[in-house]
């Protein structure tokens, strides 16, 4: 029964880490560059959720969307102005470039909101539902729910409509989309947003359940990495697998070792994945 | 003459899909062998699994009496097989005489960087791009890239060099050109497998033809007989092929 | 002329060097030990990352595990020069079995792989706090020494390392290693095919960009006295000199040192000027130079190198 309960809190926050990766993934896959500010984003949305509470008492399941489309702003225009210039070149500037921007991000988010860990407490927490032993509170559940659907919608999005099209097809091959005529910047940009909006709309559901600080930033990024290594670049069915295996992972990883060993855990498992399956658990990858 | 290559039921599949199956056959010391075949036959992963690209899934591959199947790229190169890349992969921001100079320098026995290129140097004119030595590579046309590609092979001191569709995208008269220049590298005692899917190249140069067809070698021998296979013409050439060999040379 | 460029010239900044240890103070020794210190990292990196073109984050692991090599080894009594020695052989074979594990990885796969594993080694040291002193880190044993000829003598150390990085790089461009490393960088497969040993030399490579960034985490723990996980491992410490490589010219011999030279300079503007914003002002550095200034202070390629050994 332990096993059942450790197993459901592992997917209970899996959920988040899915719709963490999924916007990681998408952004990897389709623009080829690791965006290290993904974790700032995330921290932004927590900020969002936290202030939102502070200021107004506003619920941060309520502000979800406020974050998601603030980030997908700041994303979009961060993409159009500054890492568009350096889409296509070698991994290293991007990589170099996009670290940059995260030392500046978060150096701000530091100087405006200190690097003290804060925490929203909920006057009207919503409790928690009691299945035999099994105890599933109901915050961390409509977290995972609304996570969930935010990926599943992203999905469908990308299959089912006629940007979602354009945004596969820009990444299978830029050049034959943009000889018919989609306009592959604006698919970035887009794309670039769409990574930040997920990050936002993640983060400010986090802020319920992870102590807030612009420091924890690189523990976020660290989680996408490995789902993203694990579900395979680029997919977004890979990031919601790769996410509730995560969720699952560090759950048991806590309960086996403890809480601190479990980042180490998850870091040691995505070292032996590239080295054995660099291909991901799923088997798929994105061709060099 | 005993065979400088050997294959021995050569087999490769990718994720289930068979690239190439159960290929069996050998090449002789100073042949002119053309491999010839549709797009997708099979043809460059059979250069790929020689070379040591790829790995084989089932079979051996002797080269000069030595099993080479197994051994890494570069290892195999050291005993004296060359390529050249249907896509010509040049070093683009080297000279085009130190693209050269890597061959000689790494399996081509040279003791120096400075003998490399000296080495490079004498390659270079033998192939005709003497003039064009100190020039940076990514700046060359697409025939002298060619060139390029095969002076570095021979900078390699090959026993046997592959060439991978070599004259794809050059005009008629270059192709004449680069086939000279071939039979000048035979004439040195190379032994050759010239990978074509334009028969009329091939024709030129080699006495003998091998034809592969979705993975599986379906013909061997001389040209002429070849040609008249009737697995050949009904699996390769095909109706449309065949009529444009009988009109217009292509 | 040629002589001037790879020989007199070194002579010349190493005896200005020397000198200057017995003029400046406290203060400048301090900058000019960092900046030797930089100057390895980057020469280190330029191994792998300029030469080979392998985007490694691993500096920050080499540096840590140098440190703590150091530290642990000093503690236990070991004479301190001989621990140094140890940190560098520690960290080299560590490079080895780790370059063997993750070189056939390309790209991002490489980048993040040589990430993560100065993020586990400084999780692993956090945790094994017999071994290491854990989050409260680990206090090194004082020198008897003045002031002034501490800091004289960690700079000597610091030079003999990073002058040991700078002819070592000299030997490795102008040779067959660099050569082929410069082929793997340009063309992975076609190198294979011409006989490179890809696999062979990258693991070389990735060996020689750590041996000497293990005893200059060996020195710095000496040298400040005290050293803690998230410091020892600190990210920086890989990104930094790819900052710097960039800065002064990825792949050649001189790129590296004038660009932990610049780079050290503009730090400690910064620094002096900006405390709370430090990190934001670095990033915003970093940013300006990807974007503006993606060649480098000095355009010297390793092609023009190249030649210039082969003119007679």
């Amino acid at each position: 029964m332990l096993y059942l309960q450790i197993l459901v809190n592992g997917l209970l926050l899996g959920g988040l880490y899915a719709c963490i990766a999924s916007g990681f993934s998408l952004v990897w896959g389709v623009l080829n560059v690791i965006n290290i500010l993904h974790g700032s984003f995330i921290v932004i949305g927590s900020y969002v959720g936290l202030l939102a509470h502070q200021q107004f008492g506003i619920n941060p399941f309520l502000t979800v969307p406020v974050a998601g489309l603030l980030l997908y702003g700041f994303g979009y225009l961060l993409q159009r102005g500054v890492i568009n210039r350096a889409v296509g070149q070698p991994v290293l500037v991007t990589l170099t470039l996009t670290f940059g921007l995260e030392l500046l991000v978060n150096n701000m988010l530091i100087a405006g909101f200190t690097a003290d860990y804060k925490k929203v407490v909920l006057e009207n927490p919503f409790g928690q539902i009691e299945l035999g032993a099994l105890f599933v509170p109901v915050d961390r559940l409509l977290s995972m729910v609304l996570a969930l659907l935010l990926t599943g919608i992203l999905y469908w999005m990308l299959r089912g409509s006629k940007l979602g099209r354009a945004i596969v097809a820009v990444r299978m091959d830029r050049e034959a989309a943009a000889l018919m005529g989609v306009k592959v910047n604006s698919i970035y940009a887009v794309t670039f947003g769409l990574g930040a909006l997920m990050a936002g709309a993640a983060g400010s559901m986090m802020s319920m359940i992870y102590p807030i600080s612009p420091i924890i930033s690189t523990a976020y990024l660290g989680k996408a990495f490995v789902i993203c290594v694990m579900g395979g670049l680029g997919s977004v069915p890979g990031a919601i697998v790769g996410g509730l295996a995560l969720g699952v992972i560090e759950s048991f990883g806590s309960l086996f070792f403890s809480a601190e060993l479990a980042t180490t855990f998850s870091f040691v498992l995505l070292i032996l994945l590239l080295i054995f399956r660099p291909t991901g658990l799923m088997g798929r990858r994105g061709y060099e | 003459m005993s065979a400088l290559l050997e294959l021995k039921g050569v087999s490769r599949s990718f994720g289930g899909v068979t690239a190439v199956h159960e290929v069996t056959t050998s090449v002789r010391q100073g042949e002119i062998v053309g491999l010839i075949g549709p797009n997708g036959a099979g043809k460059t992963t059979l250069v790929n699994l020689v070379t040591g690209v790829h790995r084989i899934d089932a079979g051996e591959i002797v080269f000069d009496g030595r099993r080479i199947s197994g051994l890494k790229p570069h290892r195999i190169s050291h005993l004296g097989v060359a390529r050249t890349f249907q896509v010509v992969q040049p070093f683009p921001d080297m000279t085009v005489a130190d693209n050269v100079a890597a061959g000689a320098l790494f399996a081509g026995g040279g003791a120096s960087v400075a003998a490399a290129r000296d080495a490079a140097y004498e390659h270079l004119e033998f192939v005709g791009l003497g003039e064009l030595a100190d020039t940076l590579a990514s700046a060359l046309t697409l025939p002298d890239r060619k060139r390029l590609e095969l002076a570095k092979s021979l900078a390699i001191k090959p026993k046997l060099l592959l060439l991978d569709e070599v004259n794809a995208g050059l005009n008629s008269r270059e192709i004449d050109d680069a086939l000279e220049l071939i039979q000048a590298i035979a004439d040195r005692g190379v032994t050759i497998i010239l990978i074509e899917h334009v028969i009329k190249v091939v024709l030129n140069l080699s006495r003998r033809l091998l034809v592969l067809h979705h993975g599986e070698l379906i013909a061997d021998g001389p040209p002429d007989q070849v040609v008249k296979d009737p697995h050949v013409v009904e699996a390769y050439l095909g109706a449309r092929f065949a009529a444009r060999m009988r009109g217009e040379p292509a | 002329m040629r002589r001037f460029d790879t020989i007199l010239g070194p002579l010349v900044v190493l005896a200005l060097l020397i000198g200057f240890a017995f003029v400046g103070d406290n203060y400048f020794l301090r900058l000019a030990t960092f900046m030797l210190m930089y100057a390895v990292l980057a020469l280190s990196w330029n191994f792998i990352g300029g030469m080979a073109g392998y985007p490694s984050f691993a500096t920050a692991a080499f540096f840590g595990l140098g440190a703590y090599c150091g530290a642990i080894l000093q503690k236990a009594g070991v004479p301190m020069f001989l621990s140094w020695a140890a940190a560098g052989l520690f960290t080299g074979v560590f490079a080895m079995l780790l370059g063997r594990a993750i070189l056939h990885l390309k790209g991002h796969y490489f980048a993040i792989a040589s990430l993560i594993v100065a993020e586990a080694l400084r999780e692993v040291v956090n945790t094994w706090t017999e071994l290491t002193g854990g989050g409260m880190g680990l206090n090194l044993p004082v020198l008897q020494m003045d002031v002034t000829d501490q800091a004289r003598f960690f700079f000597f150390a610091m030079l003999v390392v990073a002058a040991s990085t700078f002819v070592l790089s000299a030997v490795v461009i102008r040779g067959k290693l660099g050569f082929g490393l410069s082929c793997i960088k340009q063309n992975e497969d076609a190198a294979n095919i011409l006989g490179v040993d890809a696999t062979r030399y990258k693991v070389f490579a990735f060996v020689l960009s750590a041996v000497f960034v293990g005893p200059a985490g060996a020195i710095y723990a000496g040298w400040v006295n005290y050293i803690e996980p998230a410091d020892a491992f600190d990210v920086l410490l890989s990104v930094k000199p790819i900052v710097m490589v960039i800065l002064g010219g990825a792949g050649t011999l001189y790129g590296p040192v004038v660009g932990a030279f610049a780079f050290l300079i503009l730090e400690e503007v910064v620094w002096r000027n900006v405390l709370t914003f430090h990190s934001g002002l670095l990033g915003l550095l970093i940013v300006l130079l990807v974007l503006f200034m993606p060649q480098g202070l000095i355009r010297v390629t390793a092609r023009r190198l190249f030649r210039r050994t082969a003119a007679p």
